[in-house]
């Protein structure tokens, strides 16, 4: 064994199968890749993870899949449940929830609790951007700034959680936008893309065009 | 294409949303059935339980805190149903499935032609594997569970996750090294 600290390198082997899986953090994986690039032979039992992974994949594969007397049995028996009244509330939560995670990608499925800490710390931070603005003359709408709140073409914004105020400052002052309201309970910000409106196919390709940015985590058209 | 996430679908179900119920069930019962099959071994008792698994889900989805993902949730439901029908399986039943698995050792034709193919191989020392190396190494690999995920479902450690996980893997050299397979591991 190259690696002269046994018991991280035990403790780097046990994590090998989630590296194989791609189910470690980001932190671990890091640092199980570092330990394959020095150490040959745990590359070498790394192998052997990634084959018994392949082979329980195509073990499980083979395994066939339920008749649909499963699917008629579960129905027959949710049909004889009785009927149940919808709670308001969580179904409105619930439409909520479906509309945003179904637009945003998969990797930003964070935690409620995650989601709620991340959206509270940037309103802060986005609050301060704001009140720079406000006092130093920083970044300004399209043309000249108008004294109408309500005038203009907007978007719906979410930033990303991981972004941090200096980030979101350069790409407010970068594309010329203005924040005009926000958050909103769900962490979004309406901004102010141009004073004047704009045709829909403008506006869809400013949406577009900064859809690309990474602090960006979701971004739609709004009146 | 965009996806109805499973939460959704949950919140749905909660509603008594049937249609969501059959986008959940559609979604997910194939590897719910074949992380069960795993380890009931018995496809006419794997299909019964996850009837009951999504029978639970439809009855529990009010409750459903998102904690965990969803599919983590229903594994642990399903996990649940399969061992609790392991405890009232009948003790002749359990012997004839240790019987089998011991002459699974037996070089019959059909293993010894197997053997050739490495990957086979793996294959059934896979298979031969306890039903608590089992259900690990499906978790990981094949439901790509996470650390933390999998000790949610089986309910231990994370530490004792790592450790089982290792040993099963060991426990899976070992058989291979019986069917004439030197992996030089561990």
């Amino acid at each position: 064994m190259m690696t002269t600290n046994k018991d991280t390198h035990s403790e780097i082997e046990e994590l090998l199968p989630w590296h194989a899986a791609g189910t470690l953090s980001r932190r671990d994986s890091q640092r199980v890749e570092e330990a394959l690039a020095r150490d040959p032979e745990l590359a070498r039992r790394y192998a052997l993870v990634r084959e018994e992974l392949g082979e329980t994949i195509l073990l499980n594969e083979t395994l066939g899949a339920p008749s649909a007397r499963a699917m008629e049995t579960l129905f027959a028996k949710i049909d004889a449940e009785p009927a149940r009244k919808p709670a308001v509330s969580l179904n409105l939560g619930a439409r909520v929830a479906e509309f945003f995670a179904g637009l945003t990608p998969r990797t930003l499925a964070w935690s409620a609790t995650a989601a709620a800490i991340a959206i509270l710390l940037q309103a802060g931070l986005i609050a301060t951007i704001v009140l720079k603005s406000q006092s130093s003359g920083g970044y300004e709408t399209a043309s000249a700034p108008s004294t109408d709140p309500g005038v203009g073409a907007f978007t719906i914004i979410r930033f990303a959680p991981q972004a941090s105020s200096d980030d979101i400052t350069k790409f407010l002052e970068a594309n010329k936008l203005q924040i005009a309201a926000g958050p909103t309970a769900g962490g979004l910000y309406k901004v102010r893309v141009a004073v004047t409106g704009l045709p829909k196919e403008e506006l869809a390709r400013i949406v577009k065009k900064l859809q690309q940015d990474k602090v960006v985590g979701f971004i739609a058209t709004t009146e | 294409m965009q996806t109805t996430p499973d939460d959704a679908l949950i919140a749905r179900i909660a509603d008594g949303d049937r249609l969501a119920m059959q986008v959940l069930f559609a979604r997910h019962h194939v590897r719910v059935y074949r992380f069960v099959l795993r380890l009931v071994r018995n496809e006419a008792t794997a299909e019964d339980l996850i009837s009951e698994v999504f029978l639970d889900i439809w009855r529990q989805a009010g409750k459903f805190e998102g904690r965990s993902a969803v599919s983590t949730w229903m594994l642990s439901i399903a996990r649940f149903k399969a061992l609790s029908t392991l405890r009232k399986r009948p003790d002749e039943e359990l012997d004839e499935e240790i019987a089998e698995q011991i002459e699974d050792h037996a070089d019959d034709p059909e293993v010894t032609l197997a053997k050739k193919d490495k990957a086979a191989v793996l294959r059934q020392c896979l298979s031969k594997l306890s039903a608590e190396h089992r259900e690990i190494v499906d978790l990981v690999y094949y439901h790509e569970k996470s650390v933390e995920e999998v000790a949610g479902i089986v309910g231990i450690p994370e530490a004792t996750v790592k450790t089982r996980m290792f040993y099963a893997r060991k426990k899976l050299s070992e058989l291979l090294k019986e069917q004439g397979i030197d992996r030089g591991w561990p």
